[in-house]
């Protein structure tokens, strides 16, 4: 069933037109849909539209198949959950649970039991009688998640929840939502700016970019076919590598400065000659063992990670990165003996920025394994 | 940073001597309170015994405890009044978004430029046609409304988080309630400030209670000090003394309790 | 497809917009009514007074303040012919230029004192704003004592000197300058705690930067201090010269306006002409200058500090 549907949802103001324009989308009851783009794309103004915190300019949103639009956000029965967490900071942890069902005129009794359910559920147990200031950054969100929990509303709203936590517990909170959700079977429409977040939560994912849909797929979809240079270079870290290149005399010239001959079934339907940009994946440009190795590059920079090694080379003027599996002892200044193949390569306009052909050879040596 | 110890020496010294100046009204009014009416008229300075006699006798010849009564009652009456109204106007000015609210706002700052002594002519009509006169109503209504207050509160209401606002419209809680329930357990010290502001301020008045009090029922303790003066004349400083001390007692120790917050919260309220 | 579409859409258009128009209403009854028992005082006891005395000041009126002639600008004019108002706009000017200033710098050097972090500057702080606390009326009687010509502290004082004793109270070349010397003193506490607060908040990396600078105290004081409080400073300023322009009380207590009219400032002048003299009309007429000069200082004082104010 879909359980939120949006029909060309348009968002302006009085001084800026088109913050949000032409959103068609449809999201799945029980789904994890992650919306994600850069700053000022406007990911935060449709989730506050679908709450109801903001008005609709045009458009229709649909939740539960009726038409939402003129509810204001108490009768769209839903939840969410805040940046900032917005906890009452004079209130205790308990009263901070337990504000929303006063409003919603839940029994006494029927509050006690969600909130020992949700309290044990989220580890708060032993902090109910606490202030939001007497709590770590992660207990203060575990009780805006309980908040939200706690409100038995189908429909979760996340806005950027984990920004304001330091890495290690993002990761870990990261799993904990993700459970949380499947768990309880809730609808999610998660909104951050962190495609890493975007890609490890979301079952599906829309990157935003401009007030515009960017691309709506799967984080496996989006990785391997990015619909356009935008999510191309947003999705995936290190960056994807990009290169303006032009097909001449059966050679793919990239930059100028590599050549690579090609066969018609290496670029099989591209007609066009000119005017291209690939992308090609940090993993895909492999260390070229000596019958192998289609290049020699000179590295600029070496970043150690420890299981794996990031080579930076000079392509024109564009600046690759090449990403190697366990520890390389290179140095700046080192030619390296490289592989790269036009079979990883993805294909884009570099007039309209759309796709052409995405990389024909993803499946093969980094094969997305079904368990 | 360190102060030199000879700046140091200089500034307590300055601050020493400044605050003998600063206090020595208050000060001798204090020693002269506790000094027989002979030390006084003979110009002494240090008193050679000390009598309570002045407090006995201001509250004997005079109905001071009545006043002192009244001038609680107004001030309280005029605080609440000021915190109700002011934190209502302030959450509109935050919390909502009606058509006319900058319009309303604009009229709150043009209020400001009326000075309350320019209209006291028409009020003091008003209350009397009312039959206000030496009433409670007529003493503390006219003082509810606070432009300054708005704009104090308004000041602290801003630093709520908007989502806090948004988190309940979600869960459905009214505004009135969330009002009542966050904006005023939030904005405690700002309320707190603009009480003791608007305490002291009620406590001290001066024009408005002469006009509107003509006998003793309801006649706050300024106008009584008024009368105690001009009726004892030049010979009677000690009881006089008596009653100014005891009219300054309370507002100088709410102030000495408040100091700290009054002078954030009024520099705040003013600047913003 | 796409025709049923539009059709739908149309349809919920309407709906949208009348709920929308009702949500509109709804939110502004409930701004209003926040706001209500506000905008009705201040109509009672501000708007309406101020419009009923330009009214009355075209006016002549009986004991009770009722109208009775319609006599035109021809208050105006009295007021503007007669020495007596003349001589209270005078003394109020004069109040003016002697308790602004003196309040200012006073309280300014007070709270320059009290911002250093000395031990127990805690207890110079309160002695500071203690006048605050002080009404009118208990000043008025304090300093009414210090005034007295014989057993009065300041005469004794001069005695010791062996200067003359001075009629502060009673000599017409002193009494404007003896209730002037009482006001500054009230209005001090008030003034000392909205500059020491502004000058608190003046960000510390200011002085911790130019101390490595190597800066003097007084070139620190002028170059940081006066520059940054200069929003404070232009606030108390605006301030003080309303408060001088609506003294009356320590005038009442002290002096009754007197010797000579010396001391009859416009408030004074205007409720003796009301509440004494029961000449409403005339005493509007008066109300009324008072409300335009503090209009026209407001306004002056806010184009002013405008350009020269330096606003973080």
């Amino acid at each position: 069933m879909q359980h939120v549907e949006m029909i060309d949802l348009e968002k302006s103001y009085d001084n800026q037109k088109n913050v949000l324009n032409g959103i068609n989308l449809a999201i799945e009851e029980g789904e994890f849909f992650v919306l994600v783009g850069p700053s000022g794309s406007g990911k935060s103004t449709l989730l506050r539209m679908i709450a109801g915190l903001e008005d609709i300019t045009g458009g229709i949103l649909k939740i539960n198949d009726k038409v939402v639009n003129h509810l204001r956000p108490k009768d769209r029965n839903l939840s969410m959950v805040f940046q900032n967490y917005a906890l009452y900071p004079h209130l205790t942890v308990e009263q901070n649970i337990l504000f929303g069902l006063h409003a919603k005129k839940v029994e006494k009794k029927e509050q006690q039991k969600r909130l020992i359910e949700t309290a044990e559920m989220m580890g708060l147990t032993e902090l109910l009688k606490r202030k939001p200031k007497q709590l770590s950054g992660g207990q203060r969100q575990r009780v805006a998640l309980a908040r939200s929990v706690v409100s038995h509303a189908p429909l979760c709203l996340m806005d950027e929840p984990l920004s304001n936590l330091d890495a290690k517990l993002r990761a870990h909170m990261r799993i904990e939502i993700r459970r949380l959700q499947k768990k309880l079977g809730l609808t999610m429409i998660y909104v951050t700016h962190d495609q890493v977040e975007a890609m490890t939560m979301g079952d599906r994912i829309m990157v935003l970019n401009d007030g515009k849909i960017q691309q709506v797929g799967d984080p496996i979809t989006l990785y391997n076919e990015p619909a356009n240079l935008f999510v191309a270079s947003f999705i995936g870290s290190p960056k994807i590598n990009l290169g303006t290149a032009v097909i001449r005399d059966h050679h793919l010239i990239i930059e100028d400065s590599i050549h690579i001959p090609i066969t018609t079934s290496d670029i099989g339907n591209i007609i066009q000659k000119d005017d291209l940009t690939i992308g090609i994946r940090a993993e895909h440009i492999f260390h070229g063992e000596e019958d192998k190795k289609t290049h020699e590059l000179e590295v600029i920079n070496v970043e150690h990670l420890g299981n794996e090694t990031l080579l930076t080379f000079e392509i024109g003027k564009e600046l690759w990165t090449a990403k190697w599996l366990g520890q390389w002892r290179a140095r700046v200044g080192d030619k390296v003996p490289v592989k790269i193949s036009v079979e990883h390569m993805s294909f884009f306009d570099s007039k309209t920025t759309e796709l052409i052909k995405p990389a024909s050879n993803t499946a093969k040596e980094q094969e997305v394994v079904a368990i | 940073m360190t102060v030199p110890a000879y700046q140091k020496i200089v500034f307590y010294l300055l601050l020493t001597v400044s605050s003998v100046l600063i206090f020595a009204p208050a000060i001798i009014a204090f020693s002269m309170s506790f000094m027989s009416n002979q030390d006084i008229m003979t110009g002494k300075i240090i008193p050679t015994s000390f009598t309570l006699d002045n407090y006995v006798q201001v509250f004997d010849r005079f109905p001071l405890f009545n006043f002192l009564l009244n001038s609680l009652i107004v001030s309280i009456v005029i605080m609440i009044g000021q915190l109700v109204l002011s934190s209502l106007a302030a959450y509109a000015f935050v919390f909502l978004e009606f058509k006319g609210r900058d319009i309303l706002f604009f009229v709150f700052i043009a209020t400001m430029m009326v000075p309350f002594e320019a209209s006291i002519i028409p009020n003091f009509q008003t209350i009397r046609d009312m039959g206000w006169i030496n009433t409670y109503t007529g003493l503390t209504l006219p003082f509810f409304a606070m432009a300054f207050g708005t704009f104090l509160l308004r000041q602290s209401f801003k630093q709520i988080p908007k989502e806090l606002k948004e988190a309940s419209e979600i869960a459905g809680i009214g505004d009135f309630k969330f009002y009542l329930t966050v904006v005023l357990p939030m904005a405690r010290t700002s309320l707190v400030t603009l009480g003791v502001y608007g305490f002291l301020t009620s406590w001290n008045m001066y024009l408005w209670p002469l006009l509107s009090t003509t006998d003793d029922t309801t006649r706050t303790v300024q106008i009584g000090l008024r009368q105690l003066q001009s009726q004892e004349q030049l010979n009677e400083w000690g009881v006089i003394m008596a009653g100014a001390i005891i009219v300054v007692l309370p507002t100088l120790i709410l102030l000495f309790l408040g100091q700290k917050k009054l002078q954030k919260g009024l520099a705040e309220g003013a600047l913003k | 497809m796409s025709d049923l579409l539009i059709e739908a859409e149309k349809d919920y258009t309407g709906e949208f917009l009348k709920a929308k128009k009702v949500q509109r209403t709804k939110s502004f009854l409930k701004g209003v009514l926040f706001l209500l028992p506000s905008i009705i005082l201040f109509s009672v006891f501000l708007f309406y007074p101020l419009f009923k005395t330009i009214y009355l000041s075209f006016f002549l009126t009986d004991s009770s303040g009722a109208t009775t002639v319609f006599v035109g600008m021809n208050n105006f004019k009295a007021i503007f012919t007669s020495p007596l108002f003349l001589k209270s706009l005078e003394v109020t000017f004069l109040f003016v230029l002697y308790t602004v200033p003196g309040t200012v710098i006073v309280s300014l050097f007070l709270a320059v004192l009290a911002n250093e972090k000395l031990r127990g500057i805690g207890i110079f702080r309160t002695i500071f704003s203690s006048t605050m606390g002080i009404s009118v009326a208990a000043a008025s009687v304090f300093w009414m004592f210090l005034f007295h010509p014989t057993i009065g502290w300041l005469n004794q004082i001069l005695e010791l000197f062996g200067v003359e004793a001075i009629g502060w109270l009673t000599d017409p070349d002193w009494a404007l300058i003896s209730v002037s010397l009482s006001t500054i003193w009230m209005n001090v506490g008030f003034t000392f705690l909205i500059l020491l607060g502004g000058l608190q908040s003046i960000d510390s990396y200011l002085y911790e930067s130019a101390d490595i600078d190597g800066a003097s105290y007084f070139y620190k004081l002028r170059r940081i201090t006066i520059p940054m409080l200069s929003p404070t400073l232009f606030f108390v300023i605006t301030v003080s010269f309303i408060n001088a322009f609506q003294t009356f009380g320590q005038v009442d207590m002290l002096t009754r306006g007197g010797p000579q009219n010396e001391t009859n400032v416009i408030v004074y002048s205007i409720y003796q002409e009301a509440f004494m003299n029961y000449q409403h009309g005339a005493a509007s007429a008066q109300a009324i200058i008072l409300f335009v000069i503090i209009l026209l200082l407001t306004l002056v004082q806010f184009k002013l500090g405008e350009r020269k104010v330096h606003y973080q």
